[in-house]
């Protein structure tokens, strides 16, 4: 199970705004420990969005997105009240889910 | 000698282990009735921008900055996080992806933009070294792109 999310969602003007801040160390398999072995790639690969039971954004991640992924978008409808739900998944098959209540 | 051996062993079993949990993990997650593409992995391990549009789907993509907008700083002082917006006037969006070209792997994200979500996405980035950040826009089935270069004066792949 992953480390929860920061997530914020606003609702203004009809569409609603929603900044997420993962927590994930989003490991390349590129560097090398004080050993000098490789650090195993260890990334998120999907983020998805869901609000009112369809998918609002779905995203694929590679090993360029930085440590503790950050990701901004907006859709359009959503009400102050109503649950936005992010999940991701890495490529180590762990995933995390969490919602958050869009604010007026 | 038998230390060598050994450390071969782990190592076939520990990639191995990893491919088998990536395909499980994300086989279970995916619930009827959802339409999520499988991860790209051609596209994903791309060394270069074209062998990356090319796995996209998006050989030659037409060239507009002005129909996409990217915000990069010009110089990054810290490689390993670089903000990268990109919006677009261009309609009917349906995907927006980010590439940097001199990372070993230069495909960092895409995006599938459902109808109703704005064709605007914000995230951060990790820049080996300088290099052109490339925003790739696909709108009413016909790929976009342009490019911005970054300094970038102190790398985000150390280690």
């Amino acid at each position: 199970m992953g480390k929860p999310m920061k997530i914020r969602a606003a609702v203004k003007d009809g569409m609603t705004e929603v900044k997420i801040l993962m927590q994930h160390d989003m490991e390349t398999g590129l560097r090398k420990d004080a050993d000098g072995s490789l650090i195993p790639a260890w990334f998120i690969t999907e983020v998805k969005a869901e609000y009112d039971g369809r998918v609002v954004l779905d995203a694929q991640f590679g090993q360029s997105i930085s440590k503790n992924p950050y990701l901004m978008f907006s859709f359009k409808g959503g009400s102050a009240g109503e649950k936005v739900k992010i999940s991701w998944v890495d490529n180590k098959g762990d995933s995390r889910s969490d919602e958050v209540t869009i604010s007026a | 000698m038998s230390k060598e051996i050994d450390l071969g062993r782990r190592k076939a079993l520990s990639t191995g282990g990893i491919g088998l949990l990536a395909l499980f993990g994300g086989a279970s997650l995916l619930r009827p009735g959802e339409a999520l593409a499988e991860w790209n992995q051609p596209a994903f391990t791309s060394k270069a921008v074209d062998e990356a549009l090319s796995s996209l789907g998006a050989t030659n993509p037409e060239e507009s900055s002005v129909y996409i907008r990217l915000t990069v700083p010009e110089i990054a002082e810290n490689g390993a996080v670089v903000p990268v917006g990109i919006s677009t006037s261009l309609p009917k969006v349906e995907q927006i992806a980010i590439m940097v070209d001199k990372n070993p792997n230069v495909l960092a994200a895409v995006f599938t933009i459902p109808e109703g979500t704005a064709p605007e996405v914000t995230t951060r980035v990790k820049m080996g070294k300088t290099a052109h950040v490339v925003a790739l826009v696909k709108s009413d089935g016909k790929y976009y792109r342009t490019s911005k270069e970054v300094k970038v004066t102190a790398g985000g792949c150390g280690g």
